[in-house]
């Protein structure tokens, strides 16, 4: 193998690694109280207005009623369109969806790629002309990875301008925000250029894939495509290091606490959970609390009243 | 704008007040109030400013003692970053610490919050107010104090600030200029929180450094906790008081209206905020005749702290909140209740039913309701007698965002008044995305210095336009009656003091009170004229 390919093994363990660590960090942090935020999709019939089990009489003798689809309908438009932002922030919905929505073609123009060089390893030729499922292939890989790479490109162009000509948004941007906006911006034009200039059908690509795969060194690739691959391993590396990997804390922001309405129950799991939180020390060093005593002892016995 | 260059950076700037607010610069109100001249809010006299740290914009609602020399000063700062990192420990914060790491990694900096927040838009877009500069104080003293190699990347990931005295100073007194109403959270497309960030960073101050305002703290929780409640009304007091309130509700409305207490093994434990018993008695009346018209089986407690609902805990201190919600379940579970019922009271909801839900364990998790669910089932089946045509006058509703926003209780009392309320119309906007009194997070209670005043001018002013916006020219004229429901303590003592700064009995004959209010008004065994609109404000 060559060097890049070591680059790009690198690449690809060290953002599984970020991401399964930063995952991690939040899928273990203790169990928290509720601080959940209406609507929650998942209140069934209510949902729509912002409602919850809450409004109900006697609710806790009725059965938890969820709308599971409503959710995931709701996380649906929330992924694809940026629902929120579309219909909260106009102006960076305009530079925003075309990013993501960008990106994710991206993703799937590499799993594309991916399945044409699984293909290719059979024997099978992904290409132009051939087996009819393969030139459907041949031509998905090419389609998403152009309209991947004029989107996220063409969406992180609008986001680096929105961000240093607004006044408001230049404030709150750091050196970092530019940068990484620069990054995708330089990535996606350099992997457009390569492709159109020295890959067009992506085969070269689709073999380096392939020689990844199978662990053989790649045959020569051409200056163009070697940056592109040198940059886009960079960039797979560098997307979890930063907040842009936002995606792993959505989830949680969402199912642990704006969504997390889950009522405790006596002799519940959760309710045991939470008794053994009280066993935690306290801590704090204000005068009216005890810093010593555990949580359970600080807030029963009401020892210090300054 | 006057200030509008302010950055985060100059949070820690050595000298002066960092902003004062010029009332030319807050937005104009709708009809009939285009030509309404705001005062210049008054200064703090020069022995306050002595006294405390007003270094941010020159209010005071958190007293912020001045540290007589530099080495107090230091000391203090690395008492608050000893804070920092407590907030961001699994044992010291691990009632929080989840949201609190969610919300302080992943904002993107796009503002789409500050769209949302009735306090920058109310204050005329003041830079210091917008809910992402506070939280971004916070974050980079995180990135830049706490985190491995802040220091050395602070400039290129933008944690770009200094901890010093006046870093410290001015961000206590930041984190009271938000109602923690989670407008802005709303509209996050990451999910990120400025209201938690703001309660965090309160949190810090009272947890760690015994800074809070004292009508919280000092007058508040421990006062609650010491006498029986924050209004001082001691259990003995209670008793005499709440006979008076029983003797003038039934000369009032010609009904029984028994309030029992104590009664072990009553179906329902109510449980008012006790600021009803002193400001607002006629809602406890209307909630007595009510239940004992529809034959409920109910009591109030006597029991320390059991009597009032109240939980400033919510809005600063997780260990004293703890310690108020564990003294309501105590009551409870004592009292052998099928459940608890809250009355009008946004905050004492969310205490007891939301976040309560998680420390409300084992045998003291007595079920607990909201009166807006009791009520429903009141009025709609018809377990009393109403005649809408009593309420005939322009109704409007005000959502305290403590039951709507944060535990979605929204439809039963539409529900109820558009059974009995014939003109009942909705602020735009209403439900869930409704905004704030503004006197949300204790505001409401803060009465001294000149808080007040930009509490009438700034935080309130959203609700004051809805409010207005709510009823047609003709309607506003000062001839005919309007009514503002406000099924909350907290936030009808807010719109009572916004009607009065602005003057709209006198100018628009608008008036305000609860929900129950409305209900016994039109009770067919009541007399007529249970809300006395000259009496009311
Ligand atoms: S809307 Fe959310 S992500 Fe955007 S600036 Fe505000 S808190 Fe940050
Ligand atoms: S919680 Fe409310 S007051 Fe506070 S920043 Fe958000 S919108 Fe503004
Ligand atoms: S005072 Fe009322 S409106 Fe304001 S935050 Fe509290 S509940 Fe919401």
């Amino acid at each position: 193998m060559v060097a890049i390919q070591y680059l790009t093994i690198i690449s690809v363990v060290v953002a599984f690694a970020a991401m399964i660590i930063k995952a991690l960090r939040y899928a273990m942090a203790p169990q928290s109280m509720r601080w959940e935020l209406y609507p929650v999709p998942h209140e069934k019939g209510k949902a729509e207005y912002g409602g919850s089990y809450l409004e109900e009489l006697d609710w806790w003798t009725k059965p938890r009623q969820k709308d599971l689809f409503n959710e995931l309908k709701e996380m649906a438009a929330e992924v694809i369109l940026l629902k929120g932002v579309f219909h909260y922030n106009k102006r960076a919905w305009c530079s925003s969806w075309p990013f993501h929505f960008g990106l994710y073609l991206c993703i799937g123009w590499l799993v594309l790629l991916l399945l044409g060089a699984i293909a290719e390893s059979t024997g099978v030729r992904v290409a132009a002309y051939g087996g009819a499922v393969w030139q459907i292939l041949y031509y998905l890989t090419a389609g998403f990875g152009y309209a991947g790479l004029v989107l996220s490109g063409g969406g992180a162009l609008g986001l680096l301008i929105w961000r240093s000509s607004d006044a408001a948004m230049r404030k709150f941007s750091s050196p970092i925000d530019y940068f990484n906006l620069v990054f995708f911006v330089v990535v996606a034009a350099v992997t457009l250029a390569a492709h159109l200039t020295a890959d067009p059908g992506h085969a070269a690509m689709r073999s380096y894939v392939h020689a990844m795969i199978t662990l053989v060194p790649v045959r020569e690739v051409g200056t163009l495509l070697m940056l592109e691959i040198i940059l886009i391993s960079l960039l797979i590396m560098w997307i979890p290091l930063t907040r842009m990997s936002h995606f792993v804390a959505k989830y949680f922001l969402y199912h642990s606490v704006r969504w997390e309405d889950e009522p405790n129950k006596r002799g519940s799991k959760l309710d045991q959970v939470l008794q053994a939180q009280l066993a935690r020390k306290i801590g704090w060093g204000a005068p009216h609390i005890d810093s010593e005593k555990t949580w359970g002892e600080a807030v029963t016995e009401n020892t210090k009243h300054e | 704008m006057s200030n509008p260059d302010i950055k985060v950076k100059d949070i820690s700037r050595k000298t002066g007040q960092l902003f004062t607010l010029e009332t030319k610069d807050l937005p104009k109100l709708p009809y009939p109030y285009e030509d309404w001249e705001e005062p210049p809010i008054e200064e703090l006299s020069e022995e306050k400013r002595a006294k405390y740290e007003t270094n941010l914009d020159g209010i005071m609602n958190v007293q912020v003692p001045v540290p007589k020399t530099d080495e107090e000063k230091e000391q203090l700062v690395a008492r608050f970053l000893i804070g920092l990192r407590k907030l961001l420990s699994k044992d010291s914060n691990w009632t929080f610490l989840r949201p609190l790491m969610l919300s302080l990694d992943n904002c993107v900096k796009c503002n789409t919050c500050s769209e949302a927040c009735p306090i920058f838009e109310a204050s005329g877009r003041a830079e210091i107010y917008r809910p992402l500069f506070r939280s971004d104080i916070l974050r980079r003293l995180v990135n830049k104090y706490i985190r491995p190699g802040g220091k050395l990347t602070a400039k290129f990931t933008g944690a770009d600030i200094d901890l010093n005295w006046e870093t410290v100073s001015r961000l206590a007194q930041l984190a009271y200029r938000c109602t923690l109403c989670r407008r802005c959270a709303q509209t996050c497309p990451m999910g990120c929180d400025n209201g938690l960030l703001s309660r965090e960073i309160r949190k810090l101050f009272s947890q760690e450094m015994g800074i809070a305002p004292s009508e919280l703290h000092k007058d508040g929780t421990i006062k609650q906790l010491t006498t029986g409640s924050s209004t001082g009304i001691t259990p003995l007091a209670l008793a005499d008081l709440m006979e008076f309130t029983e003797e003038d509700g039934e000369e009032r409305t010609g009904m029984s209206c028994k309030i029992p207490f104590d009664k072990s093994g009553a179906d329902i434990l109510l449980i008012h905020n006790a600021g009803e018993f002193l400001s607002w008695p006629e809602n406890i009346q209307a909630f007595a005749i009510i239940f004992e018209a529809a034959g409920l089986s109910w009591t109030l407690s006597s029991d320390f702290v059991g009597y009032d609902s109240v939980n400033y805990g919510l809005f600063y201190d997780d260990t004293q909140y703890a310690r108020v919600t564990l003294k309501h379940a105590e009551t409870a579970r004592k009292l052998g209740v099928k459940k608890v019922v809250l009355g009008e009271c946004g905050h004492a909801h969310k205490a007891a039913m939301a976040i309560g839900d998680r420390i409300w364990l084992g045998e003291s998790n007595v079920p607990r309701e909201s009166c807006m669910a009791t009520l429903e089932d009141i009025v709609l089946n018809g377990k009393i007698k109403v005649d809408p045509e009593r309420n005939y006058f322009p109704v409007t509703l005000h959502d305290p965002c403590n039951m709507t926003r944060s535990m979605g209780i929204v439809e039963p009392q539409r529900r109820v008044l558009r059974k009995i309320c014939p003109q009942f119309r909705e602020m735009t906007p209403h439900g869930v995305h409704n905004y704030c009194c503004g006197g949300g997070s204790g505001f409401a209670i803060m009465q001294s210095n000149n808080f007040p005043s930009w509490r009438s001018m700034v935080s309130g002013r959203k609700k004051m336009a809805q409010i207005l916006n709510a009823f047609t020219r003709e309607e506003l004229d000062p001839k005919v009656n309007k009514y503002v429901c406000a099924p909350c303590s907290n936030c009808k003592g807010q719109i009572r003091d916004l009607l009065n700064y602005y003057d709209a009995w006198e100018r628009c004959h608008i008036q305000y009170s609860g929900l129950v209010e409305l209900i016994a008004n039109c009770m067919t065994d009541a007399k007529e004229g249970f809300i006395e609109w000259d009496e009311f404000h």
